[in-house]
């Protein structure tokens, strides 16, 4: 079997986000570029798998849509990993044309298990799995926070609100993952980044594509008025203050 | 035309949700003078299918195909696309949940529509359809333009809150086209929590961090949720260490919430945290350190010991709702 897990190239979590050009743009002044987390614990229960059923799985791919300065990212993940990866050559505008692209990615060539993360920590679509998904006309399953092989076929939890299904689903599929899938991501080492130098690093050129979506500019959410504190002698107080002033109880 | 909305249902109770999506949709419909049509998949009697009138349906499709009494990505993507076909919708509104979030992007492909996920408000515009929506993680907000025809939106949880707009919601059965092939996953297992109020939909959530020390000192967080009606929830660490479980995990890489009074007992407030958290109307913080990030985004605060707080407050609330 082939894995393909998608991934996104995101500023770190800690940044502190800024827009420049009249808040058109995002400001990449300084910014530490990471593999989006939730795509990163795709990878890793990826590898694990690899690892748990030697032979069943022959390759990991990694796959991201981006420019030449996301190779780093893609690079990473060939250090954690990953056997091989593609990047095709586009700037991602929106979701649907990454969509796009990724499916073009699968046309050419079959993967059985592809994983995607639930969304990803700069635009927040929530949006590229199940795109694609529709695209290839594959099975997807969402918020996946377990994966295993069994047998012929794969077993599955899903998050449901308020607790868990367990699913039975052939291949090919599309698992659009959140957290639980793995515990931690993997921490590259020398070996794996030596490595990582010399696995395949494909470079495929786009297909056109249609915006569906524009995003023109942005804002930041107002900012709060100050904390009121209260004396920690005085919990009557906040009570009082959530009741008559706030009249949330 | 028309404006149509996923009536999610939880055991044949809609949910909170719900309820939400068609007070928006039925404001969107004002001003798009057009009318709100819903969807409802599964088993739900007709009252609590006429309760969808309350807030500004005036039709119900109701699909009862036992073969979707499951969540199946495809198969409920083909039959809203289906009801969006048959009723002439130019908006689609699901909400920014997990179900909203497995099926709107399969519908958003097949009836070629933009999608635009989070969204907090009505659009700013409708000559471009401009609407606002969260990004890097409730660091920023941006204004998208759906270009195409059709659009799709999902809501963020008490973005808009609920509005009654009765009126009598006609009740249609609809059975859409759907084979047998295009069912591909089996549910082999389901585990609901019972009895607990959920996370999502709770107006109330009271939360703990590492600064509770243990699981040990939970019975006063659980005490306090009992009184207020709230949800528990749980910073990350106190998931990953098995102090709760991680149904209970708020935040970037858990669950988004966005009640009205969000209580955040020894929780430093680190901005993962706040991203799952910082859409909550009020937030109250108790925390040891007066210089924890958490005081920043909080309304209301106590320094000090919560495992001191906690019990006093219960004790001020008992006397409150005495009183
Ligand atoms: C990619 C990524 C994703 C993440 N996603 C999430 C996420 O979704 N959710 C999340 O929560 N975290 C997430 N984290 C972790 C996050 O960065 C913080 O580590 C975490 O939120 C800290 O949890 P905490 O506040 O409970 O614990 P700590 O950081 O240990 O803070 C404990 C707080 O309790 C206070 N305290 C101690 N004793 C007391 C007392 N007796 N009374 C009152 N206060 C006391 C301390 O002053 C301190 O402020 C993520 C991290 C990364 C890198």
């Amino acid at each position: 079997m082939k894995i393909l897990v998608c991934i996104s190239n995101v500023p770190d979590t800690t940044t502190k986000i800024k827009f420049v050009n009249n808040n058109t743009t995002f400001d990449a002044t300084g910014v530490q570029w990471i593999i989006n987390p939730w795509d990163e614990l795709a990878l890793t229960r990826a590898i694990e798998l690899k690892e748990a059923h030697a032979g069943a799985i022959t390759e990991i791919t990694v796959v991201n849509v981006g420019l030449p300065t996301t190779e780093p990212t893609i690079r990473k993940a060939l250090a954690i990993g990953a056997d091989k990866a593609i990047r095709v050559n586009a700037d991602p505008k929106d979701a649907y044309t990454v969509a796009l692209q990724l499916s073009e990615i699968i046309k050419k060539d079959s993967y059985d298990i592809i994983l995607c993360g639930i969304e990803s920590s700069d635009y927040n679509g929530t949006s590229v799995g199940g795109m694609l998904s529709e695209l290839v006309d594959y099975p997807s399953v969402s918020a996946v926070s377990f994966i295993d092989i069994e047998g012929d076929q794969l077993k599955l939890k899903r998050e449901i609100d308020g607790g868990q299904e367990i699913i039975g689903i052939s291949t090919p599929f599309i698992g659009i993952v959140q957290k639980g899938i793995a515990k931690d991501a993997r921490i590259p080492n020398m070996r794996g980044i030596m490595m990582a130098k010399t696995k395949p690093l494909q470079v495929v050129e786009p297909v056109s594509a249609d915006l569906y979506t524009d995003f023109v500019s942005f804002d930041y959410p107002k900012s709060k008025a100050a904390c009121k504190k209260v004396d920690p002698e005085n919990v009557k107080e906040l009570v009082n203050l959530l009741h008559n002033e706030a009249k949330v109880i | 035309m028309s404006i149509l909305v996923f009536a999610e249902n939880w055991d044949g109770k809609f949910k909170k949700q719900t309820f939400e999506l068609i007070s928006y949709a039925h404001a969107l419909s004002k001003s798009m003078n057009t009318t709100v049509s819903a969807i409802s998949i599964g088993k739900v009697d007709s009252e609590e299918l006429n309760k969808l009138g309350t807030y500004g349906a005036s039709k119900v499709l109701n699909v009862t195909d036992c073969r979707l009494y499951n969540l199946d990505n495809k198969a409920y993507t083909m039959a809203i696309a289906q009801a969006a076909a048959k009723e002439n919708s130019k908006v689609i509104v699901f909400a920014q949940n997990n179900t909203g979030k497995a099926i709107s992007p399969r519908v958003s492909i097949r009836l070629k529509a933009g999608l635009a996920s989070g969204v907090i408000g009505l659009p700013t515009s409708f000559e471009p359809f401009t609407i606002v929506k969260k990004t890097y993680t409730a660091k920023a907000l941006a204004n998208v333009v759906i270009k195409t025809d059709v659009k799709i939106i999902t809501l963020s949880q008490n973005a808009f809150g609920i509005v009654e707009n009765p009126t009598t919601a006609n009740i249609e059965n609809f059975a859409p086209e759907i084979a047998d092939t295009d069912i591909k996953s089996t549910v082999i297992e389901v585990n609901k929590v019972t009895g607990k109020i959920l996370l999502t939909d709770a107006e109330i959530v009271v939360s703990g961090g590492r600064g509770m020390k243990g699981p040990e000192n939970w019975g006063g967080i659980e005490e306090l949720a009992q009184i207020l009606g709230a949800a528990t929830a749980c910073s990350r660490p106190v998931s990953d260490e098995g102090w709760r479980t991680h149904e209970e995990h708020t935040g970037q890489t858990g669950k988004i919430i966005a009640p009205n009074l969000y209580f955040a007992f020894g929780i430093s407030g680190a901005i993962q945290h706040l991203g799952g958290i910082s859409s909550s109307k009020c937030i109250v913080a108790v925390n040891k350190d007066p210089d924890a990030p958490i005081f920043e985004a909080a309304d209301y605060g106590i320094v000090g010991d919560a495992l001191k707080v906690i019990p006093e407050l219960i004790a001020a609330i008992k006397e409150l709702k005495a009183n």
